[in-house]
């Protein structure tokens, strides 16, 4: 019987009598060993060990350039604000492997040499969502100059900005948030089973149809419990969402463009800022009827 | 030239050793021991980048990159000269493509793949800050990517140590043309001076120097205006 024999590198080094003893034996019992001729380490060291340096190389640079901005007195507190929820999310896990982890802080620094200061992980993430949260709903509501008065939002989190625990802006399993902020702006928040649902992400690249499916299913239900609109902290959640309809209503005739918006935008537009401020014309689906319709927006 | 055996450093040019004036750059000491540059030298004064050189110091693991004709040679360097860096050539219409990020991802997909490992910058003989460039262009932000990558000579040590096998140059250079086309746009001095050759004001000027003899030539170039800086 001849079969292929992987042996390993230990094999030809510290344990040479491991590997001729096996090659020996298994001769003997008629299984004959074969070699291939090229081989490779089996990748035991990198495929076991947790050293994901190089991912959080790009995180902490930009850590570092807001400590930076700290120091030279840009900004009074070592903090950055963000609300894509990648960005959230990507930010603040390196922050969290970099304060809790002295082995990998070593190797970022070795592998950020170059920079003029060493981070000194004192940044704080933060999602704009909880720096409104901080300042107090009131301090929202009392700013809002057109209450969105009967509008019935859908908050789509999807995953990012709840999980993984310990990293996201909420409950993960029961977030109120987006629900707390949609309440101050004088709207009604539509609670659905799709809100923390994955909209398929980058899956979108290359399996629009699968995308599509997954959108379809979290529109659908928004609608279904009574939304007109979802808003969303997410640009690719947002882009899914919005994008996918395409495919949508081309298999399914009976499919309506829903709008999605961001949260911003949302604010945006109960704050009584100025149409440009809003962008609304860059969204796929243009909430601006909805908005005209419920006395939001001036008809032109 | 330096006068006695302490000027002398030695260094290793491709694996050779030789002891070479320590006054000297890495191009001026390498013809010194005898090598001829019929490639991978051009301006001699730090502006074409054509003279790439990777070098490390005996006793460290790093390489690092210099133009030969502007580093000074130091004790113990162990030097090699890239004298081409082959890399493709992507063509695109300046008049049809779009100031934008998307624009750059059409072209140069590979940037998308930047880890922002800081190789490029680290390799970069001129300084510049070749990473922060390349995600400029990346957000679309090509004012800033034409600023960053403005010194750049081209001479492709950023794109020979790019684990993502991106060529930094192409997206630097790409980002210059886009923002003096579409950003900054055509200066007024360039518009006018294009006025005034379609009007044929140089012409005579230019047939005249056409016909002239070499020794005219000369001492025209000689007695040329120059401007100080």
């Amino acid at each position: 019987m001849r079969l292929a024999y992987y042996p390993g590198c230990t094999l030809k080094t510290t344990a040479k009598s491991f590997d001729i003893s096996t090659l020996e034996s298994s001769k003997t019992l008629g299984i004959d060993l074969i070699e291939p001729e090229r081989w490779n380490c089996c990748g035991t060291v990198h495929a076991l060990s947790k050293d994901d340096v190089m991912h959080h190389l790009a995180p902490i640079r930009n850590l570092l350039r807001i400590e930076e901005m700290k120091k030279t007195g840009i900004v009074e507190e070592s903090k950055v604000i963000t609300v894509c929820a990648m960005c959230y999310n990507t930010l603040k896990r390196a922050n969290l492997v970099f304060n809790s982890d002295s082995d990998k802080v070593k190797k970022i620094n070795e592998n950020m040499e170059n920079e003029s200061s060493v981070y000194n992980g004192s940044v704080q993430v933060e999602h704009l969502l909880e720096t409104i949260k901080h300042q107090g709903w009131d301090n929202l509501r009392n700013k809002v100059k057109i209450p969105l008065k009967d509008l019935k939002v859908a908050p789509y989190y999807g995953c990012l900005l709840l999980r993984p625990r310990g990293l996201g802006i909420d409950n993960a399993d029961k977030p109120s948030i987006m629900e707390d902020m949609i309440r101050a702006l004088g709207a009604e928040p539509i609670d659905f089973a799709y809100k923390q649902k994955c909209c398929g992400s980058y899956h979108t690249v290359f399996m629009k149809e699968r995308v599509a499916d997954l959108s379809y299913k979290i529109l659908n239900q928004a609608k279904i419990a009574g939304a007109e609109i979802i808003v969303t902290a997410c640009p690719l959640c947002e882009f899914n969402l919005s994008h996918r309809q395409t495919e949508i209503i081309k298999n399914r005739s009976e499919f309506k463009e829903f709008p999605v918006i961001y949260f911003t935008q949302l604010i945006a537009l109960a704050l009584g800022l100025k149409e440009d401020s809003m962008v609304f014309g860059e969204n796929k689906t243009d909430p601006r009827p909805l908005f005209k319709y419920k006395g939001f927006l001036k008809e032109i | 030239m330096s006068k006695n055996n302490n000027d002398f450093v030695t260094i290793y040019v491709m694996g050779k050793k030789q002891k070479v004036p320590a006054d000297l750059t890495i191009m001026k000491a390498m013809e010194y021991a005898g090598h001829q540059f019929i490639r991978g030298s051009g301006c001699r004064g730090g502006f074409c980048g054509a003279c790439a050189t990777v070098y490390r110091m005996r006793g460290s693991y790093k390489l690092q990159g210099a133009l030969a004709c502007q580093k000074q040679v130091e004790e113990g360097m162990i030097i090699a000269q890239i004298p081409f860096s082959p890399s493709e050539k992507i063509t695109y219409k300046l008049n049809e493509i779009k100031a934008n990020a998307n624009t750059f991802l059409e072209y140069f997909p590979e940037i998308a793949r930047c880890l922002s490992c800081n190789t490029c910058t680290k390799a970069c003989p001129q300084d510049i800050m070749v990473m922060d460039y390349v995600q400029a262009a990346l957000r679309g932000d090509i004012k800033l990517a034409a600023k960053l990558s403005f010194d750049c000579l081209g001479c492709g040590l950023c794109a020979m140590r790019c684990p993502a096998e991106i060529v930094p140059y192409n997206i630097g250079q790409l980002a210059r043309r886009l923002e003096s086309k579409y950003i900054e746009g055509p200066t007024e001095q360039v518009l006018s001076r294009c006025e005034e050759i379609k009007e044929g004001k140089y012409d005579k000027e230019i047939e005249s120097l056409k016909n002239a003899d070499k020794e005219t030539l000369i001492k025209l170039y000689n007695s040329r205006e120059m401007k100080n800086e």
